[in-house]
């Protein structure tokens, strides 16, 4: 018999990581310890992952998001009661660009969220997982991080330094048993985009983002677009030269 | 605003939307965003789901389960779940949906509203009939809670009240035990009306599920195939091979054609073809439940080819004892208007009603019919077909409508006087501006 796992995620109530842990809890009974900034919701996931995995345990911790004391503490926490298999980091904020452009107050929630927070929970983590040579650290970029557009940049440049964050990483376990993941959505139809339907974007279901990032993970992937379409569009657009890029209205 | 449609794709037209999030925070949405309209997989192929320049509370993110107790059968869980994903987790554990339509990527919520209902009407009744409670959320921040035992009035208003009485957030179901996921199903192939009814008649009894097709074309006589079938029991589920409970395989219809693909030629050809070759494999065999209760998932967006126009599906249901003659009038009419309806399903009900005032089961004969949007040649139909119905003190079933006219649905629905007492001001959908006024 394989081992429980134990699974750790961040932003547990965001929709694209609530399919991830009910695929995770599908087949095997885990321990899913599911972190957010709300008991209330989390415990509403939490039941309705219990229901789909009786025997599955799914104790669930509240955390301020960008508080380096509280983000270490809960991470030690989390490791004082063994070591952890796979942490999913999923939370993000994406406000209007146009807003953050307006409100710096807003500008500086949306680099906090989207880049700093994450990468504190990521380095929290990292020190256990080297500590015990083992651990699987998947953290969710996008492709807005790829290249910044006058539509979404304050967005994209924190999912940037995501991108940038997660190299420095893969880089300093690349002779360890830690694997370090970088997963890049394209538009997904979640509630935090309910707002770009209006403009009628085609968005791919959260259904067939979460089971490419589930086997993504299993896989070790080191970078996981979803759909994979997005991989060829964005080498396409990463590579367009500015007097053509600076010419598009995106 | 985004483009929104139905089914029958017969309108493609702007709404606002707004995506609900879970049950905690859904009744502060629909107060804060309202006037507006639920929508759950927008599967009501007519103008039930839709509210054009308003907006749409989507609900297929209210998805989760609450709570199962695998002693009882008792399942909570919230509105926009999809009957798939109670299916693929509750059959493995021996339990399973009372009552399933024709398709199961549809949401709670959505079934509710219509008070669905399934092969299996002269058994288990329709979807309200196994709903033991249900939360819904009104535009002016009221919840109220209802049963067949609480405040059963809001109940009855609610089960078939297509969206019009508030948000249902959650639902308590109950569900019942099943040996396996295996049907014994029969399919018997007939050659006119009278035949269809016999076998209807002596089924019931001992047939759990009974469905037939008809080849609506076929002149002057009413061919088709009657099938039926029952669950296997425990004991025979132990000889069939333990096969994975996988979804159906299924494809995607996967673009749009200008024009419909369904048209006289093609459909003679199909219902022939189809009829023979069913004809050739009829007999018994033992079926999964998914291909034998939802056959058409199988071509996601198969609603596509029809073509641009859209269709329209007629679904009437006319009391038992002038059930003969009357669908007989309706196929003769269909036949000599040469507009063809190749899912055409002909169905017994069972002897009782639905329990909502605006729910459609009734003790009789159901026939549905899809037939591509050809305009005022359609409408003309159409007027036949209702004046036949209206004659018969018949029904049309609003989850399919998109036409009927207001006279039609208050001599159907007598019991829509008291229905409206019920109704939230802050709701309102296309199907209710047209039917009801306001
Ligand atoms: C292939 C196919 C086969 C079908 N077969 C059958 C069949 O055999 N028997 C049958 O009875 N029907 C059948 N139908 C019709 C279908 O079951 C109903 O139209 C069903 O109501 C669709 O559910 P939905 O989730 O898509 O809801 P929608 O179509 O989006 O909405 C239906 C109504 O419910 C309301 N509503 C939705 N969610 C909520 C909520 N949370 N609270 C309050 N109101 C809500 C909406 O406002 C609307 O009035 C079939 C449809 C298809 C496409
Ligand atoms: N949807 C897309 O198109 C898309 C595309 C590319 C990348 N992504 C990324 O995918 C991840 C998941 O997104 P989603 O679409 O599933 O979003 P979602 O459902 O809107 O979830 C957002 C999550 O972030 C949390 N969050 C937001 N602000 C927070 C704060 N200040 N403190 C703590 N938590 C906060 C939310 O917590 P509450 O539940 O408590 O509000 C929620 O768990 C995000 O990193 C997002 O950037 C999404």
């Amino acid at each position: 018999m394989t081992s429980r796992k134990r699974i750790v995620i961040v932003g547990a109530t965001s929709a694209i990581a609530r399919q991830c842990a009910r695929l995770w809890v599908k087949d095997h009974p885990s321990d899913i310890i599911l972190l957010g900034r709300n008991e209330e919701k989390l415990a509403i996931l939490a039941a309705d992952l219990k229901v789909r995995s009786p025997k599955t345990r799914i104790p669930c911790m509240q955390a301020d998001f960008i508080n380096p004391d509280h983000i270490q503490s809960v991470v030690n926490q989390i490791y004082q009661e063994g070591p952890v298999t796979m942490v999913l980091i999923a939370h993000g904020f994406l406000p209007l660009q146009k807003l953050c452009q307006e409100n710096l107050n807003l500008c500086r929630e949306a680099l906090a969220i989207n880049a700093l927070s994450p990468v504190l929970f990521a380095e929290a983590f990292a020190t256990h997982m080297q500590k015990v040579n083992k651990g699987t650290l998947a953290v969710i970029g996008s492709v807005a991080g790829d290249r910044s557009r006058k539509s979404n940049y304050v967005y994209g440049a924190a999912k940037g330094m995501i991108e940038r964050y997660v190299q420095g990483l893969q880089h300093r376990f690349s002779h360890s048993q830690v694997k370090v993941i970088l997963i890049k959505p394209g538009p997904t139809d979640t509630p935090m985009t309910t707002h770009l339907k209006e403009s009628g974007r085609k968005m791919a279901g959260v259904d067939r983002v979460a089971m490419d990032m589930v086997r993504g993970i299993a896989q070790g992937k080191r970078v996981i677009y979803t759909p994979r379409i997005w991989r060829f569009i964005m080498g396409g657009i990463r590579h367009l030269p500015y007097f053509i890029f600076n010419r598009m209205d995106i | 605003m985004v483009a929104v449609h139905s089914w029958g794709r017969l309108s493609n037209q702007e709404h606002r939307v707004t995506m609900l999030g879970d049950r905690s925070q859904a009744g502060t949405c629909v107060k804060n965003t309202a006037p507006g309209l639920a929508y759950g997989m927008g599967c009501s192929y007519g103008d039930a789901c839709l509210n054009p320049q308003g907006t749409l509370w989507l609900t297929t993110n209210l998805n989760r389960f609450i709570a199962f107790d695998g002693k009882s059968g008792r399942l909570r869980c919230e509105a926009g779940v999809l009957l798939r994903d109670i299916q693929q987790l509750m059959v493995p554990r021996g339990w399973m949906l009372p009552v399933s339509p024709g398709t199961q990527l549809i949401t709670v919520g959505g079934a509710i509203s219509n008070d669905v209902h399934g092969k299996n009407h002269h058994v288990e009744g329709s979807f309200g009939d196994h709903i033991i409670k249900l939360s819904l959320v009104r535009t002016d921040g009221e919840t109220i809670h209802c049963g067949p035992e609480e405040r059963s009035e809001w109940f009855a208003a609610t089960v078939g009240g297509v969206g019009l009485t508030g948000v249902i957030t959650t639902a308590e179901l109950q569900l019942r035990p099943v040996a396996g996921p295996w049907i014994h199903t029969e399919t018997i192939p007939y050659r006119q009306l009278s035949e269809f009814i016999e076998l209807a008649d002596r089924s019931e009894a001992q047939w759990e599920y009974t469905v037939a097709w008809i080849d609506c074309l076929a002149k002057n006589k009413a061919r088709g195939l009657f099938t039926r079938g029952s669950h296997v029991h425990e004991k025979e589920c132990a000889n069939e091979k333990p096969r994975a409970l996988t979804p159906i395989r299924s494809f995607n219809f996967p673009v749009m054609p200008p024009f419909s693909m369904v048209n006289r030629l093609s459909l003679r050809l199909f219902n022939m073809g189809y009829y023979h070759l069913k004809k050739l494999k009829s007999g018994e065999k033992i079926s999964h439940y998914e291909p034998f209760f939802y056959p058409l998932d199988k071509i996601h967006n198969w609603s596509r080819m029809y073509g641009r126009k859209g269709f329209f599906q007629y679904q009437s249901v006319v009391p038992r004892d002038s059930g003969y003659d009357v669908t007989r009038a309706m196929l003769k009419a269909i036949s000599q208007s040469h507009e063809g309806s190749f899912l055409a399903i002909l169905k017994t009900f069972g002897n009782r009603q639905s329990l909502g005032m605006l729910g459609f089961p009734a003790p009789g004969i159901t026939l549905a019919l899809d037939f591509p949007n050809h305009g005022a040649r359609t409408e003309k139909l159409f007027k036949r077909l209702d004046a036949i119905v209206r004659e018969a003190k018949g029904r049309l079933y609003l989850a399919k409508d998109a036409r009927m006219p207001r006279a039609m649905f208050e001599t159907g629905y007598p019991k829509f006087h008291d229905f409206m007492l019920y109704r939230d001001p802050g709701i309102s959908s296309s199907l209710s501006r047209r039917l009801m006024g306001s």
